[in-house]
């Protein structure tokens, strides 16, 4: 490859899917010691995951009447899935899973997969709340998505390339997210709205009695909050190559640089939960087609413009 | 070898995935089976090295089965979409031409004179396609967007019951008494 990234085993992916496991962990504790202190409680919440964990494995499913269960277990499993699948086209250092020649648009085409999976949790079980809250997360679907999209061009016509080895290796000395900050932004709101977190929880509000998660118990639940934890911890491992320089960094390793940016975004993701208001999908859908959208796209004018000067 | 496997594995995948769209009773399955073909035609299309076709098809597909979902859902009258419902009308009607569709497409399959191959593919197969199907009709294809566009907007403005002169008054000055505001508050 002429930017130095190697396909790796298919092997590996049991240790990709074991890393983005521990990064999920780590956002579940991150979170749990930061909901503990803001709520003064005394214990230390740093455990709250493992707790909940042990929790929910010995909690007795929950039946409804009528539930689709297939649906509704599809589309919990499948935000782990579609979290795995993403991080294959992510690039640690030198090693990729999938040295896709689209990997960008595949990430995308991911991203997408979480619009049906979250709304097949509100429908399965066959409640009000949970299908108010799917339907709540299309909503603000609707307004995020596009913004996404076009963030991700920004990257991909400055590198002139779909192949994620190669956006990281285009910004060496100054990185995308530097001089194109909108885009970066645009990404990191896009990522928090697809694992519905902070801002983006209405579908999940206690106003419809846990939305999509109404209905969940034991297992289930614990494999759709793995799900958004995951989700979240793709989402920011992607960010790395696209927008802060993949594996660039001084002394360190390609590798330790590419899981220390994961880490350092990723725990800026989970401590905005708390300072960011909720976004009411009505009022979120004109902020992202009236704002976001329209900024986005002239940062893509400009990333062209500057593509084409320097020829 | 392996990808001779997995391509008729997905090509069996699609056309059952489809025809479950007729035997399931429930617009979600419905709409989520035609998902699953889609997917499955896309992974197709990838394993004919059609990278961005292929993502691309996966991508628009299940974005617009989601919000077929919701329009499904949303306009069927007294929703029935809710319950068990068929996923078939007119079957007689239906079947004639199903048969007829397929025996006129089978047939064109086995009679047709299949040209050999001349050359070799391009190297990129996609820009290839692309310079194909859009080269000669570029300029057809950049007038068609803005018309699409336009048709959509006054579609939408000709079935809204609430016009701009309805929000901001005769002289477009009033303040708009809407009963969802926007977030940009306009």
């Amino acid at each position: 490859m002429a930017d130095g990234t190697t396909m790796v085993s298919s092997v590996w992916a049991l240790a990709a899917a074991a890393l983005l496991g521990a990064l999920g962990l780590y956002a579940a504790v991150v979170d749990g010691a930061l909901t503990a202190r803001s709520s003064g409680a005394a214990a230390n919440g740093a455990t709250t995951p493992l707790v909940e964990t042990a929790r929910l494995l010995r909690q007795r499913r929950r039946t409804t009447v009528a539930a689709d269960t297939l649906l509704w277990r599809v589309g919990g499993g499948g935000l782990i899935a579609v979290a795995l699948l993403m991080i294959t086209v992510v690039p640690l250092g030198h090693w990729t899973l999938f040295d896709l020649d689209v990997g960008v648009a595949w990430f995308n085409a991911m991203d997408v997969m979480v619009w049906a999976l979250v709304w097949l949790v509100g429908w399965g079980p066959n409640s009000v709340h949970s299908l108010v809250g799917g339907y709540r997360f299309l909503a603000h679907g609707l307004g995020y998505e596009l913004p996404l999209m076009f963030a991700l061009v920004a990257p991909a016509i400055a590198a002139q390339s779909l192949r994620v080895g190669t956006v990281a290796a285009a910004q060496h000395g100054l990185w995308f997210a530097v001089w194109m900050p909108v885009a970066f932004l645009g990404y990191c709101l896009g990522v928090v709205a697809f694992s519905v977190w902070g801002p983006f929880s209405p579908a999940l509000g206690t106003d419809i009695a846990g939305g999509v998660a109404a209905e969940l118990s034991g297992v289930d639940r614990l494999v759709f909050q793995a799900g958004r934890y995951l989700l979240l911890s793709a989402g920011a491992a992607f960010a790395v190559p696209m927008f802060l320089g993949g594996g660039a960094g001084p002394l360190l390793p390609e590798w330790v640089w590419v899981l220390v940016k994961t880490v350092v975004v990723l725990t800026v993701l989970v401590w905005l939960r708390r300072r960011v208001p909720a976004w009411r999908p009505d009022k979120f859908m004109e902020v992202g087609w009236m704002a976001l959208l329209p900024a986005v796209v002239v940062q893509d004018l400009v990333v062209a413009i500057v593509a084409v000067w320097r020829g | 070898m392996i990808v001779h496997v997995v391509f008729w594995i997905v090509a069996v995948i699609a056309v059952l995935a489809g025809a479950a769209v007729f035997w399931v009773d429930s617009m979600a399955r419905a709409t989520y089976a035609l998902a699953v073909s889609f997917v499955a035609v896309g992974v197709a299309v990838l394993l004919m090295q059609q990278n961005y076709i292929g993502v691309v098809t996966i991508l628009m597909m299940v974005m617009e089965m989601a919000v077929m979902a919701v329009y499904m859902v949303m306009f069927m009258g007294m929703n029935p979409a809710l319950m068990p419902m068929s996923m078939v009308h007119d079957k007689r009607w239906a079947l004639a031409a199903a048969v007829g569709m397929f025996a006129v497409l089978a047939a064109g399959i086995l009679l047709i004179d299949w040209p050999a191959r001349h050359g070799k593919p391009a190297a990129d197969v996609t820009a290839a396609l692309g310079e194909a199907l859009m080269g000669p009709q570029m300029l057809v294809m950049v007038v068609v967007s803005p018309v699409m566009v336009s048709t959509i907007v006054s579609a939408i403005v000709l079935a809204a019951r609430r016009t701009r002169y309805d929000r901001f008054g005769d002289d477009l000055k009033h303040r708009p008494a809407d009963p969802q505001p926007g977030g940009v508050g306009r």
